[in-house]
């Protein structure tokens, strides 16, 4: 058993969102510590004085947890198990009893072990959805909800609340923060309509508002079989309200990826939610106000902080800054840490004054601490925004993209939306939630707050924004004492520094997609969420104005507005902006998602229907091997005790021509045609005449394409004077009930014609050779089986000896005597079984489609899609006497086209091996004999070789005793009786050119 | 309309009627154990299906009325009525409640009970309709055995049908008594609410296992 540390030595004494009452164990590479139930495993890695994971992807720098969420570049697990998980964030992978993990180094490998946990789909519509719980989320989702609307409000992380988790000593609506996040809860929970999706990150966001969420189910699914892991919603919603939260920025300094340097947000985040510091000693370097709180927190936590503010001092009546220095801490203003001492963890920052532009203005002072808490300002998650196309715009005053021009059915709201504030997150919350509320059809029923009473213009929200935020100065990237810019990380999962974007934009890069791909910047796990501003800050220092004419319009974020000014001698006199350069673009997934979750269910049986006939038990029962044709599962061959398929085959093409044997034909398509111009439409669809077709009678058709191309083929039956039966191959069932409707709807409608599909309506079993005649006659007693009394072609409706209705044909697919016995599907195992009972006196023998093909091959009657390729006319088939030479119908004028006329035409043949028992490849090439020269088959020949055609099917014949294969050859006909080469496998064997048919060509057999 | 017909006797055999196997027969045992208290599955068999086509406003009118019904005019609509002379005579033997399913602006799927059941004919009901359509453009084609239906049931059936179907089912949008074509995962199915918590599905037969496959998957979570 494993023991468990227990000394989570950075765990405060009290607070935090924890169950300290269950401390769980977890192993990370082998050492076993223990966290509590509401930690994640970063948060429990924080508190056992961890800040150190794996090292970074190329360089192999130590790297440190820099980050509480989504955002994370640097903390990456592999989940060991049955099935390993790698590369998920430790910031945002909840602790679980007994969890065993693997630090990373940036990378993760594939388990090649199948993963046997289950994942599935779900498909919802809402009203209003609510992407994320912060203030503003749940303001939203409060209001939406209150007068009925169907509303989900979707969560990523475990808790609902946002950064009020890590603000829960502040006060919301008049109650504190984590009693308002309980009561907001409690309230959508009873709501019938509300659906509230903890642990679910809504990832894309498509037209018309559909969204797809992926929700973590592994605690449900531990407790229940039969529960998904992971679950993909699918989610149409009326309204979206995106309550996303904004990513705070790290900053570009030297060494800045040392372990120990981490986001001041965070920092907060660790010390209030998780109870966990991860220091205590800390310089915090910042360049706004927002970090002032995460020194308010460390220090009431016991920490020791000094202030390292880019910004001069702020002149305000209640500054930040002032109020820090009263606290009784250090502010050091127009200064920045520009490096780090220390390589595997912080042990000091070197902070030194800095000028108005940002450069050196005195020399640096070593600062000993254990942590350098960051905040370079902060970035909007505009990611679900951006996806929709809606508008960014460069905001100074907030140092931030931010949407500028809303989403047709959408809200932007809070920290997404650049508001800062918590109350003004509420207010801008519960606006959006009653707004969504009524334009879905559900107008709130709750009375409008006090933040409802002031409908504040734009710009004077604006200005209460940029008020919220206070004075911001970014600082893109903090100069070095050396100068050097190689360990200023930008991109930390991607290893990128400000050194490879200045060789980027050295190359003549402008645009930030090409800085983009040639740094691989904003490329890693974490899409940008890091890197994306901090590289645009840097190419508005890299770039001259200039520079700035060359980047390309088009970006999402680009102010197409901003004016290049020119200077006296007519240069532009500024460098660019952000707004000038843009972002990159944003796209599904916000955050990864593993394939097997977007397979969900749809793997194994379930991926796609296996469609059987009603005799399939029958089938199974009597040992049938299946072939895949579509999605129908038919028997190929039934093979007996000893048998091989060649035996097999064999054996039923034996039965077939010297006995009797029977076959289910039930996945032939079938088509019922009524109307009195059924007539004129079939003799317009069909290349041979249908118009004087008497009732009782049936005719094989061939139809084609406009383009003169054999497309389908069939039987079809005239039932009566205005209505016909229609039989398609088994794959064209479907393609060419949508061929007939097309012409029926677009071409003619002027014809009384009108189509159903019964394919599913009829099983058909095909009764063939020359004893078939005996069987028949005994199944259905009424019928006049005799030559003369039932004739090729002709079909009867009958009652069978068990009583059932049957419509009986003469057709044949092989040349024999054969029948075909049509019957409502549910009696389809009934009819089978009573013709084997009736044949069993004959040897009656089941045969498949192997045997099938072998048959109708020695006939030479095509299989579309086997002897046809789209390419191929019936004249190539040899079937001229197919094609009416009067009538009109579809492909007809394509005929008299000099490509369908000139020789040089693929056209059908046989060909035999001049070795009886070689079965060629299907697909094997045919040459001319003296086409080879002196070329061997080894290696490569000097010169391409002509082929002059293909072996489209090749088998072995029972009939004749020997192998043989049909081929489309050049010229074939006019090419009987010589030999050409078959090239197949690096040899080369003579074949003998023959006419198509070969078995019984003077139809002899076909009466019986 | 002068095209009154009566019924004729000539129900099939009963011995005949037992030969039939419905498409999901088989699958009796697996539906049956997937079941539970949330959530069932069965399959309903051998209901007669008829293929309406219809185009002009008198044809529509004319198969309604053998029907018993005002024929749905609009996608989700079903029309409820009488088929034959219940009532009339005391056996009361010959009458079946129909169901006409809107499939499309000329086609519509008439439902009615289990021939052995309702002792209603199939080919009755197929005549009567040829009768009422004359020689008017469209069709009437006896499907009884093209699909299956499958009856979902329970409070959680719902849930079970959100996980393969992407329509919107809140009763808001689909009430009880509406029925629309539409795809199960790959497979076309229409999809009909017979009650609060009981909805049938009619795939084509031979898709029946692979819906069978999917309900059963999807319910083993409320087993």
């Amino acid at each position: 058993m494993t023991q468990h540390q227990n000394h989570q030595g950075g765990r405060l004494e009290r607070g935090g969102r924890l169950d300290r009452d269950q401390s769980i164990g977890f192993t990370i590479d082998g050492t076993a510590l223990t966290g509590y139930v509401g930690d994640t495993l970063a948060s429990a890695l924080v508190a056992n004085g961890r800040l150190r994971v794996g090292d970074s992807i190329y360089l192999r720098r130590p790297r440190g947890v820099l980050s509480a969420g989504v955002e994370e570049p640097n903390g990456f697990v592999r989940v060991n198990g049955d099935h390993n998980e790698s590369m998920l964030p430790a910031t945002t992978l909840e602790l679980r009893d007994g969890l065993d993990v693997t630090l990373l180094d940036g990378i993760g490998v594939l388990d090649d072990r199948p993963d046997r946990n289950e994942y599935d789909k779900m498909h919802v519509h809402a009203d209003v959805a609510v992407i994320g719980s912060g203030p503003a989320g749940l303001a939203a989702a409060k209001e939406a909800a209150s007068g009925g609307a169907r509303v989900v409000l979707f969560e990523q992380d475990f808790e609902l609340g946002g950064s009020l988790l890590s603000d829960p000593t502040i006060t919301v609506a008049g109650q504190g923060a984590l009693d308002y996040i309980a009561r907001v809860r409690a309230e959508l929970e009873a709501a019938p309509e509300v659906t509230v999706l903890t642990r679910t990150c809504v990832f894309g966001s498509y037209d018309n508002n559909f969204l797809v969420a992926l929700e973590k189910r592994d605690e449900v699914a531990s407790a229940k079989g039969g529960v998904s892991r992971q679950r993909l919603w699918h989610v149409t919603a009326g309204q979206v309200v995106l309550a996303v939260g904004a990513f705070e920025r790290p900053i570009v300094f030297s060494d800045n990826d040392v372990p120990g340097v981490m986001l001041a947000s965070a920092v907060k985040t660790y010390v209030e939610r998780w109870a966990a510091l991860p220091g205590r000693d800390v310089v915090l370097f910042t360049t706004n106000d927002s970090a002032y709180e995460t020194a308010r927190c460390l220090t009431k936590a016991g920490a020791t902080v000094t202030v390292v503010d880019a910004r001069p001092e702020v002149k305000a009546a209640v500054s930040a800054q002032e109020g820090a220095r009263r606290a009784g801490l250090t502010v050091h203003t127009a200064s920045a840490v520009v490096g780090i001492e220390g390589s595997e963890g912080v042990t000091g920052a070197f902070v030194a004054p800095i000028d108005d532009a940002g450069q050196l203005a005195g020399d640096a002072q070593l600062l000993a601490c254990d942590l350098v808490a960051v905040s370079g300002g902060w970035t909007p998650n505009v990611s679900l925004h951006s996806q929709r196309q809606g508008q960014l715009a460069w905001d100074d005053a907030l140092s931030g993209f931010v949407p500028s021009a809303g989403v047709k059915n959408q809200f932007v709201v809070g920290a997404g939306n650049g508001t800062y504030d918590t109350d003004d997150c509420l207010i801008e919350g519960a606006r959006a939630g009653r707004g969504a509320a009524a334009a879905a059809g559900f107008p709130a029923s709750s009375s409008a707050d006090d933040g409802d009473a002031v409908a504040e213009s734009a710009e004077v929200w604006h200005a209460r924004q940029h008020r919220a935020a206070g004075t911001v100065r970014p600082l893109w990237a903090v100069p070095a004492p050396d100068g050097s810019l190689d360990t200023h990380f930008v991109d930390p999962h991607r290893d990128n520094t400000a050194a490879d974007v200045l060789r980027a934009t050295g190359a003549g890069m402008r645009s930030v997609e090409h800085v983009k791909r040639y740094t691989s910047i904003s490329t890693g796990i974490d899409q940008g969420k890091i890197g994306g501003v901090n590289t645009i800050g840097l190419l508005t220092q890299l770039l001259s104005g200039n520079d700035a004419k060359a980047i390309p319009a088009g970006q999402p974020g680009q102010d197409a507005a901003e004016e290049v000014e020119l200077t006296a001698s007519g240069q532009p006199a500024r460098r660019p902006t952000p707004g000038t350069i843009g972002t990159t673009t944003f796209r599904a997934p916000f955050t990864p998602v593993a394939f097997t979750a977007l397979a969900g269910r749809g793997r194994g049986t379930l991926f796609d229907a296996a469609r059987t006939s009603p005799a399939h038990s029958w089938h199974v029962e009597h040992g049938a091997r299946f072939e895949d044709v579509g999605q129908w599962k038919r028997p190929w061959f039934y093979p007996q005790e000893g048998e091989d398929m060649d035996a097999a085959v064999a054996r039923e093409c034996r039965a077939a021509r010297e006995g009797v044997a029977f076959m289910d034909a039930t996945t032939l398509g079938k088509i019922e045609i009524r109307g009195a111009d059924a007539p004129e439409f079939l003799n317009r669809i069909y290349t041979n005449p249908f118009l004087k077709l008497p009732v009782g009678k049936g005719r094989y058709g061939v139809m084609c394409t406009v383009s003169g191309m054999v497309f389908d083929d069939g039987v079809t039956l005239r039932l009566a004077d205005d209505r016909f039966f229609m039989t398609t191959t088994t794959g064209g069932a479907a393609k060419v009930l949508d061929w007939l409707e097309e012409w029926s709807q677009t071409e003619w409608p002027e014809l009384d014609v009108t189509l159903t599909s019964v394919t599913e309506q009829w099983s058909t079993v095909a009764v063939v050779g020359p004893r078939s005649r005996d069987v028949i006659a005994k199944l259905a007693p009424e019928l006049d089986v005799s030559k003369e009394g039932f004739g090729f072609m002709e079909f009867r409706e009958t009652t069978l000896a068990s009583g059932i209705d049957a419509r009986v044909c003469r057709i044949t697919f092989s040349g024999e005597l054969a029948y075909e016995i049509n019957v409502p599907r549910w009696y389809g195992l009934k009819v089978w079984e009573d013709v084997a009972a009736a044949g069993e006196e004959f040897g009656i023998t089941p045969y498949g489609t192997e045997t099938m093909h072998v048959l109708r091959a020695e006939k030479a009657f095509p299989i579309v899609g086997q002897e046809t390729d789209g390419t191929i006319t019936p004249h190539d088939l040899g079937m001229d006497w197919v094609v009416s030479k009067t009538k009109e119908f579809i492909g007809k004028r394509s005929f008299s086209r000099a490509a369908f006329t000139e020789p040089g035409r693929k056209q059908l043949v046989s060909v035999l091996p001049l070795d009886h028992t070689l079965r060629l490849p299907e697909g094997a090439q045919l040459i001319e004999p003296d086409a080879l020269g002196d070329y061997t088959g080894e290696g490569l020949p000097s010169a391409p070789i002509a082929m002059v055609g293909f072996v489209t099917s090749s088998y072995h014949s029972q009939a004749l005793g020997r192998s043989f294969a049909l081929a489309l050859v050049k010229d074939g006909p006019t090419r009987v009786g010589q030999t050409l080469l078959a090239s197949f496998g690096g040899q080369f064997t003579e074949v003998e050119v023959r006419e198509p048919v070969l078995y019984d060509k003077e139809g002899a057999r076909r009466d019986g | 309309m002068a095209e009154q017909m009566t019924v004729k006797p000539a129900t099939t055999d009963a011995a005949v009627l037992g030969y039939r196997r419905s498409p999901a027969h088989h699958l009796t045992e697996i539906m049956a154990e997937a079941g539970g208290e949330q959530v069932r599955l069965r399959e309903v068999p051998f209901l007669t299906q008829i293929t309406i086509r219809a185009t002009s406003p008198e044809a529509v009118a004319a198969v309604g009325n053998a029907l018993g019904v005002t024929m749905p005019s609009a996608v989700g609509e079903v029309a409820q009525g009488e088929f034959g002379d219940l009532g009339s005579d005391s056996s009361g033997s010959s009458g079946s409640s129909v169901s006409v399913v809107w499939l499309s602006p000329d086609e519509w799927l008439a439902v009615l009970g289990d021939e052995a059941e309702t002792g209603v004919a199939i080919t009755a009901v197929v005549e009567s309709l040829n009768v009422a359509l004359g020689q008017r453009r469209g069709q009437v084609v006896d499907v009884s055995s093209n699909r299956t239906t499958l009856e979902l049931s329970g409070p959680k059936a719902r849930a079970v049908l959100d996980k393969t179907i992407e329509l919107d089912l809140h009763p808001r949008e689909f009430p009880v008594g509406r029925a629309v074509s539409t795809q199960m995962e790959s497979v076309a199915v229409i999809l009909w609410r017979s009650a609060d918590d009981t909805w049938l599905l009619m795939p084509r037969a031979s898709f029946a296992e692979h819906v069978v496959g999917w309900l059963a998957d999807g319910m083993r979570e409320f087993s």
